[in-house]
């Protein structure tokens, strides 16, 4: 339990914001007082067999872009800060972190998947492309290609994401519709603005990689 | 006598054209980084336990539970017992650990009490009615203005003893800046200070005779427009890592558009000399004008490093934190009064306004917008309010004043029945010296967006829920460029290397640079190499207000004319002509009137004798290689839904002078992204404030909304470019095309619906609720 309602209900409270998935997330079933411990315990629930892990950090072994990857992590340590702050894998962004923005994109078994709300732990024994893992040596993709022949970023902190998200979407549908494209891509967010580059950046690899 | 100004049409290999961005491989491919993806060695991150209280007095702190936590490298107070805390979300005490969670886990062990004072965090609230006696405190920028109206110092002493001022602690310098006489400031210090008020009246303002000029006039037109506070939103939140190198060396890595100023602003706090803070930063994501300083957190950033034993901390906002308190556009309402003739002669202005935008009070838009209306009266309030501080959001006051009064104008245009593209061309005399821009703006607009086709009087008439309206709006913007200065090194090898202490917000400035470089210079885009972002290179100036492009495009011209002269002079010899006879072209030096005779780029290099060398370029310098001032037009076409009030773009069309343009790729796409960026406060955001808690609903992305790819129609830029505008040279961009897509679409919405929905952003709910009540001369 978060000792802080160890106090009493009068105490005002020290927290910032209110709930959230995510500092739920990131919260439960954490105790500090409990030792450090390394690897599951197998619990009973309900007539079954569960792996309960940590609260510690426990090894993990991601397969990223077809290379393995180790790490001890927090078992509330989501798939995103793994890559960001255990790996270097830094082209994944935290932006909203809390599945709304798409700037954390990341494919997972040939699916798109938000990996600010996908625990590290969970992601084990799936293989997950990020953006690092598109280009084939010193080329570009065609999807990162396009980006760049359409000037489909500016600042580009979404960049990443939404080159991974339109990786992942013209996979399932190699000639969208506008309107394919207007909801296929609907859950990555731009700040900037470079929503003109990227719709033009999908078409050209729609029709084949051709610039113009 | 070296030749700076731009280079004429036919000598143009790349600027002007369409260049895909030197760092887009590097953004494409994740490999950019950028200050949030920096781990320094041994980093330590360090979290924040934020005041939940608009308005609260710290009553008790107690870190000792959070200090003992293993991991915990350590726990700084920044604001302490008694300390007065004027938004919720504001600092109270950093965390640094070795990872997130234990920083998190640390934060949430720490108890602080507060003694919970009144807030106000109102929005569109006017304000009450103003005190009948003029006897009111003085504020700083009233004595500022009656020092630089020479009023006599003695009535400026007898206003201060009568009146008091108001307490602001840079009150002395201000006044001494002004230049305020000993005696003046004896009277400021021996004054009465009153704490200001929430309501912060300015002086009313009249032009002409308002009085006189609405008695004459035949038509009346009034209205209430606003628009609510906003949020930056920068997807890389606000922060830094920051290192102690030695006792008294920082290395800083900053989320900044302000890499040559920011050590300056860590120095005094940290009390360090500010050439000992070395400062690094390769990309930004996303500024808008959020990101000129340090900020508090950053400075405390640096302390709580300190405190940790110089080790690397790294602090950046989540999420919430970076909606609450990193950056609020401010709010403005109006009501508007607008006297005209019935030909649509505009005669006269009234306006009352307000608006809010934390504890400064917020800005002050300017009105009438672009229209300079020869009888005007004004009358501005100030609300100060209980929400993190209002920053410079792109074109600071100018989308409030422009949303204002073009929604007035068109209001007025409907009054008539008047087509507003008309009613506007009959005025556009008013708009002063760019008035021929914005005719020839108008024509090219209404042709992009068919306005004789497809506008109509005021409310769609045809059958259905779905109603289609078109609107326009006109803006303004300076974009002068900034001081700017850069070094640019030609090794005998002919490889060439240019250092400038500016930024690239994503507006391509890297780009730019390499394009003046080398088309300068007569090479390819590749052939120069760039180096921005270090607070080492020469000295650039922060990128606001659209300073950026004239600044860094003319001291980067002046250097690459000076140093392509100096190869002029070592090649000349071996080209048996004058230095001034030469050309660099397509990779070569050669004689202009005779191009058989040339020495390929490296061979004239290698004529310097195997040393580099070294040109600095600077702006301001010799010849005007940029101006100010320019004119830019929307029209947007909308689709309203009566039955649920949703409102969608068709189209928008924008176009946007902007001088001399250096690449035109990512000139469209700043204006592409200013549209859109107007598209979501038009629609979609709202920093919506809780008034019984004072804290904020919406501190994250799922309901603080942004545009999504599928919400923004087609968008169509046309760039004025060409004779009358190349001469000019480079205007920022960053500003003038954002400031008009709320009037447009408001306008639009107008026309589509036949009521004025008040104020943006549009949601449904509140394109019912006008609907419902009729509003601004609905007709419908």
């Amino acid at each position: 339990m978060n000792d802080e309602k160890k106090n009493g209900d009068d105490e005002p409270t020290s927290e910032s914001s209110g709930f959230s998935r995510r500092s739920f997330l990131k919260v439960s079933g954490i105790s500090l007082s409990v030792p450090l411990v390394i690897g599951p315990r197998t619990v009973r629930i309900a007539g079954e067999d569960v792996k309960v892990y940590g609260p510690g950090k426990v090894p993990i072994t991601l397969d990223i872009n077809s290379k393995k990857y180790t790490a001890e992590v927090e078992p509330r340590m989501t798939l995103l800060d793994t890559l960001r702050n255990e790996l270097e894998l830094t082209g994944a962004k935290r932006v909203c972190d809390r599945a709304s923005c798409g700037a954390c994109t990341v494919i997972v078994d040939g699916k798109a998947v938000y990996s600010c709300t996908v625990l590290a732990l969970e992601a084990q024994g799936k293989a997950i492309t990020t953006v690092e893992g598109l280009m084939n040596g010193d080329k570009l993709h065609p999807v990162q290609q396009a980006f760049v022949d359409n000037d489909a970023q500016q600042c580009g902190f979404c960049t990443p994401g939404f080159v991974v998200a339109c990786k992942a979407f013209l996979d399932k549908h190699p000639h969208p519709t506008p309107q394919e494209l207007g909801s296929g891509l609907g859950g990555n967010l731009c700040r900037c603005g470079t929503y003109m580059g990227i719709r033009a950046a999908v078409m050209q690899v729609a029709r084949g990689g051709q610039n113009g | 006598m070296a030749e700076y100004k731009w280079p004429e049409p036919e000598k143009r290999n790349l600027i002007g054209k369409r260049i895909s961005r030197i760092d887009g491989p590097f953004k494409v491919s994740g490999r950019a980084k950028y200050c949030y993806d920096i781990k320094r060695p041994g980093v330590l991150y360090a979290k924040m336990l934020r005041c939940p209280h608009a308005h609260a007095k710290i009553v008790s702190i107690d870190i000792s539970a959070a200090e003992k936590m293993p991991g915990v490298k350590a726990v700084r107070i920044i604001q302490n017992v008694g300390k007065e805390i004027k938004w919720a979300g504001d600092d109270i005490i950093g965390v640094a650990a070795v990872d997130e969670s234990t920083a998190e886990d640390a934060v949430r062990a720490i108890k602080v009490q507060y003694e919970i004072l009144p807030h106000l965090v109102i929005d569109a609230d006017p304000p009450p009615p103003a005190p009948a006696d003029a006897n009111t405190p003085l504020s700083t920028s009233d004595l500022r203005d009656l020092i630089s109206k020479k009023t006599p110092e003695n009535e400026i002493i007898a206003k201060i003893q009568a009146q008091g001022l108001f307490a602001d602690d840079n009150l002395l310098r201000q006044v001494e800046q002004a230049g305020g006489s000993p005696s003046l400031l004896s009277a400021v210090r021996a004054a009465k200070f009153v704490e200001p008020g929430p309501y912060r009246r300015v002086a009313a303002q009249s032009v002409g005779d308002p009085e006189k000029a609405f008695a004459g006039a035949e038509v009346i037109s009034e209205g209430f427009y606003g628009n609510r506070v906003i949020t930056h939103c920068c997807l890389e939140p606000h922060g830094m890592t920051t290192e102690w190198t030695d006792e008294k060396n920082l290395l800083v890595h900053p989320s900044t558009q302000n890499v040559s100023g920011t050590a300056a602003q860590m120095a005094t706090p940290l009390e360090i000399p500010a050439t000992n803070i070395k400062l690094h930063q390769d990309h930004i994501g996303g500024g808008f004008g959020s990101k000129f300083g340090p900020d508090s957190w950053g400075i405390e950033c640096a302390r709580i490093s300190k405190q940790a034993g110089g080790k690397p901390v790294k602090l950046f906002l989540e999420r919430a934190a970076e909606l609450m308190v990193a950056g609020a556009r401010p709010s403005a309402y109006a009501h508007v009064k607008i006297g005209a003739k019935k030909d649509g002669t505009i005669v006269a202005w009234e306006s009352e306004s307000w608006g809010t935008g934390g504890p400064g009070g917020g800005g002050s838009p300017p009105l009438p917008y672009v229209f300079n209306i020869p009888n005007q009266h004004k009358q501005h309030t100030a609300v100060a309010t209980n929400i993190g501080p209002a920053r410079a959001w792109r074109a600071p006051n100018h989308p409030q004043g422009c949303l204002i009064t073009m929604s007035a104008l068109e209001d007025m245009a409907a009054q008539l029945n008047m087509n507003p593209l008309d009613f506007f061309l009959k005025n556009i005399e008013l708009t002063g010296p760019r008035a021929q821009t914005y005719r020839d703006e108008l024509k090219i607009a209404a042709d992009l967006i068919g306005w004789d086709r497809n506008w109509h009087p005021r409310g769609d008439k045809t059958a259905g829920p779905i109603k289609r309206g078109l609107g326009l709006s006109i803006h303004t913007w300076g974009g002068a460029g900034h001081a700017s200065e850069c070094d640019i090194t030609i090794q005998p090898d002919g490889s060439v290397e240019l250092k400038m202490g500016t930024q690239d917000l994503g507006v391509g400035t890297r780009t730019a640079l390499a394009i003046v470089v080398a088309d300068t210079l007569g090479l390819p885009l590749e052939a120069v190499k760039i180096l921005i972002g270090d607070n080492s290179y020469p000295v650039s100036g922060p990128s606001g207000g659209s300073t950026t492009i004239g600044g860094i495009s003319a001291s980067s011209r002046r250097g690459a004319v000076d140093a392509r002269d100096l190869i002029f002079a070592r090649a000349a010899p071996a080209l048996d002509a004058k230095p001034e006879e030469l050309e660099a072209w397509g990779g070569v030096i050669r004689v202009k009137k005779d191009p058989s005779r040339s020495l390929r780029w490296a061979q004239a290099c290698a004529k310097l004798g195997g040393m580099p060398i070294t040109v600095r370029g600077k702006n301001p310098g010799p010849e005007k290689l940029n101006d100010q001032g320019v004119g830019g037009v929307q029209m947007a076409d909308v689709s309203v839904d009566i039955e649920t009030g949703i409102a969608k773009i068709n189209k928008i069309v924008a176009v946007q002078d902007c001088g001399l343009i250096i690449d035109l790729k990512t000139a469209e796409s700043q204006v592409y992204g200013a549209m859109i960026m107007g598209v979501t406060y038009a629609l979609y955001e709202e920093k919506v404030m809780d008034q019984q808690t004072g804290t904020m609903l919406n501190p994250n992305m799922e309901f603080y909304k942004l545009a999504g790819l599928g919400d923004i129609g087609e968008l169509v830029v046309h760039m004025m470019t060409g004779k009358g505008y190349d001469e000019r040279g480079p205007i920022g961009l960053g500003e003038p095309p954002t400031v008009s897509p709320g009037a447009v679409i408001s306008n639009a919405v107008a026309n589509a619906i036949g009521v004025r929905v008040p104020t943006l952003p549009l949601t449904p709910n509140r394109v019912l609720a006008a609907l419902e009540k009729g509003g601004n001369h609905a007709s419908i």
